[in-house]
């Protein structure tokens, strides 16, 4: 962790207008919106939205017709745009690396500009290495081209973040990465996140990785309107119009789904037992519990077989009586894994554990579809979910 | 065949290769080459100047405008035109024609030699600086570097390779040129070949003929093995395969 940690700030949209001469439209019309300091404001569109033109505006890669860009209460355009993209964190799609460099001195690219001292550069790239988990041992010295994709991707990250800079631009970030390796970088972009603190303008078109990434999402229509900025819970369960519901997609309450975790909602209740117990008490245990049966648990209490009306016929409860009470749910499980565990056993319920396997209460598919219908306001960000 | 006819065969050839009737008869004579090799290296280091400062004064001037057209591109289509025009002029026209202007002597060959190296030379540099990876540009601007920056520490090293390969070309390309300086009284091997005065017969005598161009060819094998190895050192992410 760098030893100053600057704090975040805020970015305003101002009516910000992008019209290039010789267009009939302009490409981003009167945008306006507020990104919270630290916060992930994801852009998100069909292509031609103007959302990468209004990442642009930000660092005046682009330059603005009219309206402001302030960060942290400062318009943009009272700056040089030189000094000011030094203070802003850059992370493009196909990353851009320098291939003519190895991986420190890409990473200390900034610092150099900055004249920092060669002790301070060399320190703060390996410290860079480590905070992205890559060995800087052994990176150090290779050029990109050395690199899977997934490190270039990194490096990529850790460029952007070498002077700590208080606010990240990020396009497509993810966007040439294969699937499994793709939610890999963007959960540890998210843990990264936790500890940062970034105010981060984030670009994307996958209304997935929006709904992953973003704190807020901003969705653009063509010709950079904005239809709808909303926190992600809020935008799947109560889109603005009818674009934003097609944007969204039609399975925007499964996705909603992808919000929760299990811990989130009220688990059903059943009797438990433990091998050689009175069946009698067993019964008498059910009587307040929200399904019918019982579960068999170890002396640890770790859920082991259900047991069914004709497995309590006996005085004492059998060892391997009932059948084997499969998944296991995991308390920190999200929503939609869980539903997709009871799928896959074509289940109605499954018991759910603790961090150590203690039974802590059953998950049905009516918990679920209740689960669907959660106000917004109890769903939480996946950067929330993200944290251990 | 008959083994006589070819112990004939065989002895009128050595004996062509090495007398004085092999000198006579212009042919091609490791003796007389022998005897005569030292009249090369001064004709020879004549031949090493004239390139090299060609080369220098021409990658001075080709790389000048090529930072020009890479600033303001329209330029790029009026230069290469001007340049290749003049690559055009047949070389032996161009020495006749500066005469006038510039005199006999090295001045002249290598006012000539320079012109040639101009299109490839510019046509190389803009070509490398137009390669460049637009991302790698776009990244560095995004971090704040100036155009100046950008262009002194990611688009230059980036267009090295084609710069260099530029380079080789046009060191090879005046090493053959080099050769017609003589008509403008430059000097050179080509002096050797051309020239009965220089004392080795001219362009009829093989064996002047054979040291001198296989001078000339040597040259520029070696000139081009150098700028080869010195681009592996320069350049060890060229090197690096993909992971």
């Amino acid at each position: 962790m760098p030893e100053d940690v600057k704090p975040a700030v805020s970015i305003e949209f101002r009516e910000v207008t992008k019209q290039y001469p010789g267009a009939a439209e302009p490409a981003v019309d009167k945008l306006s919106l507020e990104v919270g300091a630290g916060e992930i404001c994801v852009l998100v569109g069909p292509s031609g939205c103007g959302k990468t033109t209004a990442m642009r505006m930000c660092n005046r890669l682009i330059d603005i017709t009219s309206g402001d860009i302030l960060i942290d209460g400062a318009s943009v355009t009272q700056r040089s745009p030189a000094e000011l993209r030094r203070e802003i964190g850059y992370a493009i799609q196909q990353i851009g690396l320098f291939p003519h460099l190895t991986v420190a001195e890409n990473v200390a690219t900034v610092p150099k500009l900055l004249k920092w001292s060669k002790d301070r550069i060399r320190q703060r790239v390996d410290e860079l290495l480590e905070l992205i988990s890559l060995d800087p041992a052994e990176v150090r010295d290779r050029y990109p081209a050395q690199l899977s994709g997934g490190q270039r991707q990194r490096v990529g990250v850790a460029r952007a973040l070498a002077v700590d800079p208080p606010v990240l631009l990020m396009d497509e970030p993810f966007g040439a990465i294969d699937p499994i390796n793709r939610e890999r970088l963007q959960n540890e972009f998210l843990r990264l996140q936790a500890k940062l603190s970034k105010t981060v303008v984030f670009v994307t078109h996958d209304i997935d990785e929006a709904i992953k990434m973003g704190d807020k999402i901003a969705v653009l229509k063509k010709g950079g309107h904005l239809a709808q900025y909303a926190a992600p819970a809020e935008m799947l369960s109560r889109p603005a119009d009818k674009f934003v519901e097609q944007f969204v997609g039609a399975d925007r309450a499964l996705k909603r789904l992808a919000l929760q975790r299990v811990r989130d909602v009220d688990l059903w209740k059943v009797g438990t037992a433990t091998v050689g117990d009175l069946v009698g008490q067993v019964r008498a245990g059910m009587e307040d519990s929200d399904l019918d049966i019982a579960l068999l648990v170890d002396d640890e209490g770790r859920p082991q077989r259900w047991l069914y009306d004709r497995d309590l016929q006996t005085d004492r409860v059998q060892a391997n009586a009932g059948a084997a009470a499969k998944p296991l749910i995991d308390l920190d499980d999200i929503m939609r894994d869980a539903l997709g565990d009871l799928l896959s056993v074509e289940s109605r319920y499954a018991p759910v554990v603790d961090a150590k396997g203690v039974f802590a209460g059953v998950l049905s598919m009516d918990i679920i579809a209740h689960a669907l219908n959660l106000p917004a306001d109890q769903a939480r960000s996946s950067s929330e979910l993200i944290v251990e | 065949m008959n083994a006589v006819v070819l112990a004939q065969l065989g002895n009128d050839f050595f004996q062509k290769r090495t007398g004085a009737g092999c000198v006579q008869s212009q042919g091609f004579c490791p003796s007389w080459i022998a005897d005569h090799i030292n009249e090369y290296w001064g004709p020879l280091g004549e031949h090493v100047f004239l390139t090299l400062v060609s080369l220098a004064i021409g990658f001075g001037i080709a790389f000048t405008l090529a930072i020009l057209a890479h600033k303001r591109r329209w330029l790029t289509g009026p230069i290469t035109a001007v340049t290749g025009a003049l690559y055009t002029i047949p070389s032996v026209a161009a020495f006749f024609l500066l005469l006038p202007i510039t005199g006999r002597g090295n001045l002249t060959a290598i006012v000539a030699l320079t012109t040639y190296t101009l299109l490839i030379l510019f046509r190389n540099i803009t070509t490398g600086l137009r390669n460049v990876p637009v991302d790698a540009v776009d990244a560095a601007r995004g971090m704040g570097l100036t155009d100046n920056q950008i262009l002194r520490q990611v688009e230059l090293p980036l267009a090295l390779p084609e710069i260099l390969a530029g380079v080789r070309i046009a060191f090879t390309t005046t090493v053959g040129l080099a050769t017609l300086a003589f008509f403008a009284g430059g000097g050179g091997l080509g002096e050797q070949i051309y020239s009965e005065k220089a004392g080795t017969g001219g362009i009829f005598f093989k064996s002047n003929v054979v040291v001198a161009g296989g001078l000339a060819i040597l040259l520029a094998a070696v000139g081009d093995l150098i700028i080869l190895a010195g681009q592996r050192i320069a350049l060890p992410w060229r090197r690096v395969g993909n992971a």
